[in-house]
């Protein structure tokens, strides 16, 4: 299907490779941050508060210290004499490293103990006495900014109550006047949960000062080093740390999703105590205070609302949000809109009318929230939208494909201009829903559930036809504390012909030492076999701002290919050395130059390469290199038409997914078996927010499901088959047309699973359960509903 | 998740065990599986001295058939329980309790013993004893002696096991021909807690009269329930749905099931009944061949 310029022994794009990493991965060869083991070493283990907001009267490590093999114990005071106890967010707001007087979070650090063993550290940590004055947390977002709340952030001089920001796009009067005057409204309030990223390695650090060179090594879990390494910089500058005296290292990463872009307290502590004692220090979280203080993702309250005719067009959308960020704005979000890119809520549907406003607020919660694998609260905007459209559908009376269909933007109206200001670079929505009906065989299932309802079955079918938007991005709109959002590659290519690339980015799983090879590998028939990738090192990558938001091949695998075309306009004057001929009597094709016409007469890129360090034309520089750092003319915009089936159990509430077809658009694809398995780990993701996970705490700040006991974090059983497919719309602004797809299935899924669930249940009257749609709830709603009166 | 430092013991023979029990007092325990011992040590909710680990004493693992009996060696793991030809001519309800057990890596591992010495209602096994009206066999230094399940479950990690006793075997009956059982939970996802369980075990004569009804309940009560009321609601009963619906309705009033993040006690009490209602149904199904 996938139609491949290179052949499979040079493995350009569209050829499923298998993965070069994995070689190491699947003989347990990997290099994680806790394989990494220095002389003298020490481990840290971090006290961490059992009250969700509290005065610390006094800490007592008296007996702590007993331990044997503890060696120090770090508290906020100790960090203050450096002025090392605060640090900036990627939202320039403020963070505690350590609390000198009270905790703001159940699960907070409240004081750190080194020892010469991780077990003794923890038997130090179990040892530590702190006294708490507990005070009445504040927990409910919406009473955040009741005047009967008490002002959280006194760090803030001035600051008179909890809210942080507000922010808003699109023309509130005109979408009012839509609103007034429409047929149909429809308007629901839902929550898009708390959830955690739970990736399979936690966050954790080796931080390695030498005193003698006033030098930090510091190799530590993140998704972007670089920038990493200019936070530190900023942070510790004061006292030494300059930017040339910093190398971050970003080993191999078990799972990111944008968990591992934040800087974590535990990662500060560990810098400011190698710097105080001269020897590496070692923090590795467990499960649980990865769970409970590591940011979180979405936490979002939107009430929304969708105006139409009666026919079925949407005229317009209405979406307001009140955003819990817990006890600091600690997103990791580089737009310059507070609240990221959710004002891509008006989806694939062309109406010219919206209005978006949010509001954010402080509560006694661990600070976030984290893009977990989404473009900066996409997910949230796609779980709003294309609710909305189901629930604007049953109102009108329509079926929600039709009503999608109805409602898509046509392809020939990209690029496309959002009523919120996006411009879509390209889609074809219709074809892409119409595949996927014709996968699962919509009408047919149509006919089933006619059948199956009257026999009082429940069997539901959901589609969610979501865009989304990522490559962050252009430097007009993204930086993260001025750095704007380029990335960068950088190729070299050995006499030999075999090349060594590294990058700004740093993959966590994506499979980038295949995917980049394969970019290279297409621009300069190289084989991809032989280019080297590497990244995560800032000693050596160029600088760049990291991998998340879907942001690699729209960002770092745009430089690859552009690095690797200023090397073949290099190869182009050599070969027409080498053949004496001038450059514009030269054609490429895969892997070597000919002579228009001539085509025995050519040179391979080898044979080029090889000149380049042996035989160059005078007053050409010798060797063959090429560094480009890319910044994106525009966001890359993929989308999908997602269509899940499911069986409901009327007694017990249980859900059953039988179904779940996949088409997604990606634009042109590097390696499809990659993408299969992005697209299946991300579905994953989406079952997890759409059946299973939420943090939950009670009113007193108690998170009640704070390890994987009672998180119920989705395993192959819960996993249905994915039935995945593509339709190919290549972006047009994007070098290799690629547009990204790691988030995609996350983004898109959870509304396919929801629609379908509440499709099946909607005999009962039942049109919304807000997400996690668990079998207690879906029985609460079936109860409520009348479906087990006799 | 590091458990506070312990001492360690491989004993040899039953003998030892039971006297290291003896010389280390109530802070030794045994090991077994460690499949509840351990994540229970490692959040230190759990702090034992000593751990007294069995594995290594012989004549603890086996499946077998003495007279109308079937033994279970107490460190037989769920995995062979899972896989026994025996047992599953039996007693099919034990196929679809070990499918329910956590996955295969601690099914491996985790031991039947340790599933009932553990004294938890969450665990499956109790119930499954309760159906199959099982004795567990206690050693101690003055010898072994039975002790019927009914007797066996004391209260929240309680057993009739004296500090001093190691559970060594499992004993059930083998039931007359006409007899079917089946298991099952509701879980949130595979390897949780049951949000509530139900194992019946049924005898039905030719007719289709129940002769003898055993129901034990997962994890809606403090202790390991039997749903008395239900089984005498069966008994000398044809199966209908009438006597169905009675037995599901008392099971779901006799059990005394906690809200939580698994469900409302409401909930719970209604899953009971469904449960009931459909594994009576099962077992009657296999019960009829």
């Amino acid at each position: 299907m996938i139609q491949c310029k290179t052949s499979k022994e040079v493995g350009g794009m569209g050829h499923s490779l298998k993965r070069k990493e994995d070689a190491r991965f699947l003989q347990g060869k990997g290099h994680y941050v806790d394989d990494i083991k220095l002389p003298g070493m020490l481990y840290m283990d971090i006290v961490r508060s059992p009250y969700a907001y509290a005065k610390i009267k006094n800490i007592n490590t008296e007996e702590a210290m007993k331990v044997p093999g503890v060696v120090a114990i770090i508290t906020g005071k100790d960090l203050e004499k450096y002025n090392l106890h605060w640090m900036p967010t990627l939202m320039s707001d403020t963070q505690m490293v350590l609390p000198t007087d009270t905790v703001m979070y159940q699960a907070q650090e409240v004081c750190a103990v080194i020892a010469t063993s991780k077990y003794a550290a923890r038997d130090g940590r179990e040892a530590v006495k702190v006294d708490y004055e507990p005070m009445k947390p504040v927990m409910d977002p919406f009473k955040s900014t009741d005047p009967s709340s008490p002002v959280l952030r006194t760090d803030k001089p001035g600051k008179k109550d909890n809210h942080i920001w507000h922010w808003q796009a699109g023309d509130k009067e005109k979408t009012e006047n839509v609103f007034k005057n429409a047929d149909i409204v429809v308007k629901q309030q839902m929550h898009i949960p708390r959830i955690h990223v739970v990736s399979i390695e936690t966050c954790g650090c080796v931080a390695d000062y030498d005193k003698v060179n006033h030098h930090l090594t510091m190799y530590m879990t993140t998704q972007a080093p670089h920038a990493i390494r200019t936070v530190i910089a900023l942070v510790a500058g004061h006292v030494g740390l300059s930017e040339e005296r910093i190398r971050v290292v970003s080993p191999d990463i078990g799972g990111g999703f944008g968990g591992k872009v934040p800087v974590y307290p535990g990662y500060v502590i560990a810098i400011a105590v190698s710097f105080l004692v001269g020897k590496p220090v070692k923090w590795i979280e467990d499960r649980s205070e990865n769970l409970q203080a590591d940011s979180f993702a979405r936490d979002y309250h939107i009430t929304a609302e969708m105006a139409g005719t009666k026919d079925g067009k949407i005229q317009a959308t209405r979406f307001k949000v009140l955003a819990d960020h817990g006890y600091t704005d600690a997103a990791a979000n580089p737009s310059k809109f507070p609240a990221g890119m959710f004002s891509i809520a008006t989806g694939s549907y062309d109406y010219a009318t919206a209005f978006v406003e949010a509001d954010a607020v402080y509560t006694n919660k661990p600070p976030g929230g984290v893009a977990y694998r989404c473009s900066f609260r996409v997910t949230e905007a796609v779980q709003a939208i294309e609710r909305m459209t189901d629930l604007f559908a049953k109102k009108v009376g329509k079926d929600p494909a039709d009503i999608r269909m109805q409602n898509f933007i046509k392809k020939e109206d990209f690029p496309w201009k959002s009523p919120t200001g996006w411009t879509y670079d390209s889609g074809n929505y219709q074809a892409g829903l119409q595949k996927a009906m014709d996968v699962v065989g919509y009408a047919a299932l149509r006919k089933e559930q006619a059948e199956k309802r009257a026999k009082g079955e429940l069997m539901g079918i959901g589609i969610s036809t979501f865009t989304e938007i990522v490559g962050a991005g252009p430097s007009k709109d993204f930086d993260i504390l001025g750095i704007k959002m380029f990335d960068s590659a950088e190729i070299r290519v050995h006499p030999t012909g075999k090349a060594i690339a590294r990058f700004g980015t740093k993959s966590q799983g994506q499979g980038h030492e295949t995917t980049y090879a394969q970019i290279i590998a297409e621009e300069l028939g190289i084989p991809a076999e032989n280019i080297q990738v590497e990244e995560g090192d800032t000693d050596t990558a160029p600088y760049g701002l990291g991998t998340y938001a879907s942001r690699s091949t729209p960002t770092a695998g745009a430089a690859a290919a552009i690095a690797s075309r200023k090397l073949r306009d290099k190869a182009r004057k050599i070969a027409a050395y080498l053949l004496e001929v001038s450059e514009d009597d030269l054609e490429w094709e895969t892997g070597k130059f000919f002579v228009k016409g001539a085509p025995e007469k050519s040179k391979t890129i080898q044979e080029i390469v090889f000149a380049a360090y042996t035989n160059h034309p005078q007053g050409m520089e010798a060797g063959f290199e090429a560094t480009h750092y890319y910044d994106p003319p525009n966001l890359t915009f993929p989308s999908g038409a997602y269509i899940c089936v499911v069986d409901v159990d009327k007694e017990t509430g249980g859900i059953h997914v039988r179904r779940f077809v996949a088409i997604d658009d990606c634009g042109n694809i590097i390696n499809p078996m990659v993408v299969q398995g992005q697209v299946h780990g991300g579905l994953t993701q989406a079952i997890a927010p759409a059946m299973y996970e939420e943090m939950i705490y009670d009113d007193e700040g108690n998170i009640l499901n704070g390890s994987l006991m009672d998180y119920l974090v989705p395993t192959a059983v819960e996993s249905p088959k994915w039935e995945t497919g593509h339709i190919v719309t290549p972006s047009p602004h994007h070098p290799i047309g690629a547009k990204g797809v790691g988030e995609s299935p996350t983004v898109g899924g959870p509304p396919a699973i929801a629609n379908a669930i509440i499709d099946a249940l909607s005999p009962f009257g039942i049109t919304h359960i807000d997400i996690p749609i668990t079998p207690f709830k879906v029985w609460k709603a079936l109860k409520e509903h009348g479906a087990y009166d006799k | 998740m590091i458990a506070q430092s312990f001492q360690y013991e491989s004993p040899g023979t039953l003998a030892e065990a039971i006297s290291m029990l003896h010389k280390y007092g109530e802070e030794a325990k045994i090991l077994s599986g460690g499949h509840s011992l351990i994540p229970m040590m490692k959040l230190r909710l759990a702090t034992p001295e000593w751990l007294i680990d069995i594995n290594g004493i012989p004549g603890l693992a086996h499946i077998k058939k003495e007279g109308a009996v079937i033994k279970i060696g107490a460190l037989t793991t769920e995995a062979e329980i899972e896989h026994s030809d025996l047992l599953k001519k039996h007693f099919p309800l034990f196929a679809d309790v070990t499918k329910l057990i956590a996955d295969p890596q601690v099914r491996n591992v985790a031991t039947i013993g340790g599933n009932l010495a553990h004294g938890d209602a969450a665990n499956d096994h109790p119930a499954v004893m309760l159906a199959l009206n099982a004795t567990v066999i206690a050693t101690g230094s003055g010898g072994e002696r039975s002790i019927p399940i009914d007797e066996f479950f004391h209260g929240f990690y309680m057993t009739a096991l004296q500090h001093g006793e190691i559970l060594t075997e499992i004993q059930i009956p083998v039931p007359p021909a006409g007899t079917g059982s089946a298991y099952h939970k509701l879980e949130r996802k595979v390897g949780d807690y049951a949000t509530a369980g139900v194992a019946v075990q049924l005898t039905l004569d030719s007719k289709g009269v129940c002769k003898a009804a055993g129901i034990g309940l997962t994890n809606v009560n403090p202790i390991p329930l039997r749903a008395s009321r239900s089984e005498k609601a069966l008994t000398g009963k044809p199966i209908t749905d009438k006597t169905i619906a009675e037995a599901a309705k008392y099971a779901a009033e006799d059990c005394s099931p906690s809200s939580d993040l698994r469900g409302s006690e409401e909930y719970k009490r209604a899953m009971v009944a469904v449960l009931v209602k459909r594994m009576i149904n099962k077992a009657a199904e296999r019960a009829r061949g």
